[in-house]
């Protein structure tokens, strides 16, 4: 078989052997946090009879083995579990699937990452490519210093900033960002425009710098003094001969920054009130809502080892050596 | 006639748009009043009467994803006042504080403890079927009984027996007398449902209110369009209301100031000042039964020496921490948890203030040395910590050392509060005297967070509670509810020094009546079927 296709299911597999360990991790720092579901529902009405009958009912009562067991059993068929929510009432059973809770927050935190890298990958090469081939001029220290500064400032003071400017000041944007799954594509990308910029202003640096380094990198190599030599303009040095090789080093950061827009943008999201998935996990920890708690952190692990593959892949195919093997 | 009674007949005339302003102006002219009087009064008129029309956008910041529409679940001010939208109850507390009927038309007994209500008649669910006597007990019935989980099952433990006197009346029973029984159908729980196929609708929000559910999604918003078959006059204004889940306080200003929404809650104390000077908006502040308390547990050592006790509620400036943690918007606590919003607070009880020699000598008196520890969060009330360093500083002054201990937020609930010696505490407050005694004071109660039992003054203050809960006579009660307002005052654990006030911001063009209601945060939860845009 051709070694790419070894490397990649070479990889795949790992990434699932990771995805194994990474559960139990989760499995067991959820166990170890304090307090009580029982207690944290019934709340003040919480006895030690009624607390014993909730947890019996939740199935708590069984050892840890045996319910992590149960979990990712449930979790290879495709069932997440039922959250622990909806069960303070007596007689029926009102719990909602953990998939269904998290369905329709994940599309919308999917959709926000989604909007947030079309502008901002593109955006952080060409500046990044700018900045190496103007590198060391006026223009370069600039932008390094304007993507630095706005990757300094905390999520949410760059968000008020923007609320600031862009819907008190001169009103632009909404400063809600409430959609639901009935709303229009238009207006569903007008109400995410802030949240957006947000979130780009917070992950360019990142793309850019490192796209800048690694040009610039590569341009101590020998093969560059020799395109040049060759007669070859600074343009052509620059994408034909030097990008390619560099596009390891920033798929991978760019693919660091994409799970980041996944799972990292609970700030973003209070702030904006968007209904994403970053606030449905804090609201389930807090109230202790393990079932949820366990598959938000499985789907955020998911999209870290995908997107960690495919920055893996595209590491492997841009390298001759590995695309075409003697 | 004279002149005041045919004003009076006119203003009558124009708001119920019998005549037009220019005929009710004119008609002020011939009483003699001067034109721009006339003018003006023809205004305030108009402004007091409700008008159809709008889309409310309330901005709450209260709600959790865990939210349901199953009343019995409802535990935050997100599902109370979405509650009250689409449903109704048997009475209502109204903007006056005094309670009304509202599904109940007339509501009788003549020993406290056999309770008749008779329902209105003609009234309608949501989906067409008439509210009935059957609709009424199950819905009462969901939360009683051993199974149940209901946040209200301890509200209705007292009753033995509900039973249907024909489609339009029902019996409620009471193991005890309590005369406030009417007042506790109105709790946001006990919301009325329909039976529909022989079992009870629970969890559609479907219910006799002015407002139809249209979408509810947990933690993030609730959608209604008014009811047009509504049963109450003057009711329901709005022809949509919307309310929105904005948790981060900051978010929820700004909302407020863009025109996002049109009314928030939960203004932040420390920049109402500054969101006063926003032109579009108005800022509504109500003192209501919330306060916050200090709660000593009588079982915890030294907290069981009376003259301690005593010792710290005399070292504490009230005054000073309603201006510095509340600043300003608040009123003086008098160690015990009724509030001037109550009927019967004892205002003659002499108001507890900082007092060095009397601190002392108590302390002296008690013969305790060392550290006192003091638990604080800032998840019992904003500000809670600050407040803590606050007792401890003016303790100080008097000679008792106070050591404050920071507790983390997350399991508060759990693991500090009901639990340590001291600690800090929150209570959304009752709209009876007797619920809020029952609720934390009395000694049958879980929630007795200073473990208020044992000693002689506790007793008498059981007695009477449970004596003034079945006494019909106001007069009696209210001595029996200053009695034992005296007694929380004198010798309970409780430090209760300051009542805070609900904050909140409107739109200039949202109106209210003249009275607001002040036992929950706006307008008693009822805003949406209260208010109107002007």
């Amino acid at each position: 078989m051709h070694p790419i296709v070894n490397t990649v299911i070479q990889r795949l597999f790992l990434g699932i052997a990771t995805l194994f360990v990474v559960s139990i991790i989760i499995f067991s720092s959820i166990e170890m946090l304090p307090g009580d579901f029982g207690q944290a529902v019934l709340g003040q009405a919480a006895t030690e009879e009624t607390v014993a009958a909730f947890r019996k009912e939740l199935g708590l009562d069984k050892p840890a083995y045996i319910r992590y067991f149960d979990w990712v059993g449930g979790v290879i068929q495709g069932d997440l579990g039922t959250s622990f929510s909806g069960r303070a009432a007596s007689g029926v059973d009102r719990s909602r699937p953990v998939a269904e809770l998290i369905a329709p927050r994940l599309w919308n935190t999917l959709f926000l990452a989604g909007m947030t890298a079309i502008i901002a990958v593109p955006l952080a090469l060409f500046l990044g490519i700018t900045a190496a081939l103007y590198r060391d001029t006026y223009y370069d220290k600039i932008v390094s210093a304007s993507t630095l500064t706005t990757i300094s400032f905390p999520e949410f003071f760059v968000a008020y900033i923007l609320i600031l400017l862009l819907t008190a000041l001169w009103p632009i944007f909404p400063s809600l960002a409430n959609i639901d799954v009935n709303t229009p594509l238009a207006e569903r990308v007008y109400r995410s425009s802030l949240p957006a910029l947000t979130l780009t202003l917070v992950i360019v640096a990142h793309m850019m710098r490192m796209t800048r380094a690694a040009i610039i990198n590569l341009l101590a190599n020998p093969y560059i003094q020799m395109a040049r030599l060759s007669g070859a303009t600074q343009r052509e040095v620059i994408l034909k001969h030097a990008l390619p090789n560099a596009w390891a080093p920033i798929a991978t950061v760019i693919a660091f920054n994409l799970a980041y827009l996944v799972v990292g943008v609970v700030v973003v999201e209070v702030v904006f009130v968007y209904p994403g998935v970053g606030q449905l996990m804090v609201d389930a920890v807090t109230s202790r809502d393990i079932p949820v708690v366990q598959g938000c952190a499985l789907i955020f692990a998911i999209t870290y080892i995908v997107l960690n593959l495919l920055a893996d892949i595209i590491g492997i195919v841009t390298n001759p050596r590995l695309l075409h093997p003697k | 006639m004279n002149k005041n009674e045919f004003r009076a007949l006119q203003e009558l005339k124009y708001k119920t748009g019998q005549i037009d302003r220019r005929t009710f102006v004119r008609s002020l002219l011939a009483t003699s009043i001067a034109l721009p009087t006339a003018l003006s009064i023809a205004s305030s008129v108009e402004a007091a009467t409700p008008k159809r029309g709008g889309s409310l956008r309330v901005g709450m910041g209260h709600g959790s994803t865990t939210d349901t529409l199953d009343p019995s679940t409802s535990e935050n001010g997100f599902t109370l006042s979405s509650n009250y939208a689409w449903s109704n109850h048997l009475t209502e507390v109204g903007p006056d504080g005094n309670l009304r009927p509202e599904l109940a038309e007339s509501y009788s007994s003549s020993d406290a403890k056999t309770w008749v209500f008779d329902l209105r008649k003609g009234v309608e669910f949501h989906n067409g079927k008439t509210m009935t006597s059957e609709d009424v007990i199950a819905s009462l019935q969901y939360h009683m009984g051993d199974e149940s989980k209901s946040a209200a099952k301890g509200l209705l433990t007292a009753v033995t027996s509900i039973k249907a006197d024909g489609p339009n009346r029902v019996i409620i029973e009471l193991a005890s007398a309590n005369a406030d029984f009417p007042f506790i159908v109105s709790d946001y729980h006990l919301a009325i449902m329909p039976v529909v196929d022989g079992a009870l609708s629970v969890n559609t929000g479907m219910g006799t209110g002015g407002y139809i559910l249209e979408a509810f999604d947990p933690g993030v918003r609730a959608k209604f369009k008014r009811n047009p078959n509504y049963w109450k006059a003057d009711s329901a204004n709005f022809d949509e209301v919307e309310f929105i889940s904005i948790i981060d306080v900051a978010a929820r200003q700004n909302a407020m100031m863009n025109g996002d929404v049109d009314v928030i809650d939960r203004v932040d104390p420390k920049t109402v000042a500054l969101m006063g000077r926003a032109p579009n908006l108005e800022i509504l502040e109500t003192t209501g039964t919330l306060h916050y308390t200090f709660p000593m547990r009588l079982n915890v050592a030294p907290f069981d020496n009376y003259d301690l006790r005593m010792a710290l509620k005399y070292s504490i400036k009230r005054q000073e921490l309603i201006d510095k943690i509340l600043l300003g918007h608040g009123a003086l606590g008098n160690d015990h948890p009724i509030s001037t919003a109550n009927r019967f607070h004892a205002s003659g009880l002499e108001q507890r203030e900082f007092d060095a020699e009397k601190a002392a000598f108590h302390y002296k008196k008690s013969g305790h040395s060392g550290a006192i520890q003091l638990s604080s969060s800032d998840a019992a009330f904003a500000g809670a910590v600050d407040a803590a360093q606050l007792i401890a500083a003016s303790a100080a002054e008097v000679g008792i050392n106070i050591e404050v201990v920071r507790e983390p937020k997350d399991g508060y609930w759990s693991n500090v509060w009901n639990k340590k010696g001291w600690c800090a505490c929150y209570w959304g407050g009752r709209p009876t005297e007797d619920w809020m005694f029952s609720a934390a004071y009395t000694n049958d109660t879980e929630w007795n967070d200073t473990a208020w039992v044992g000693t002689e003054s506790s007793a008498k203050f059981n007695d009477i509670v449970v004596a003034a809960r079945a006494e019909l006579d106001d007069n009696k009660r209210r001595d029996m509810y200053a009695e034992a307002q005296r007694l929380v005052n004198d010798d309970g654990g409780t430090i209760c020094p300051m009542f805070a006030n609900y904050i909140n911001a409107h739109s200039k063009k949202l109106a209210h009546g003249s009275s607001v209601a002040s036992n929950w945060d706006l307008d008693g939860g009822k805003l949406a079927e209260r208010w109107w845009f002007s």
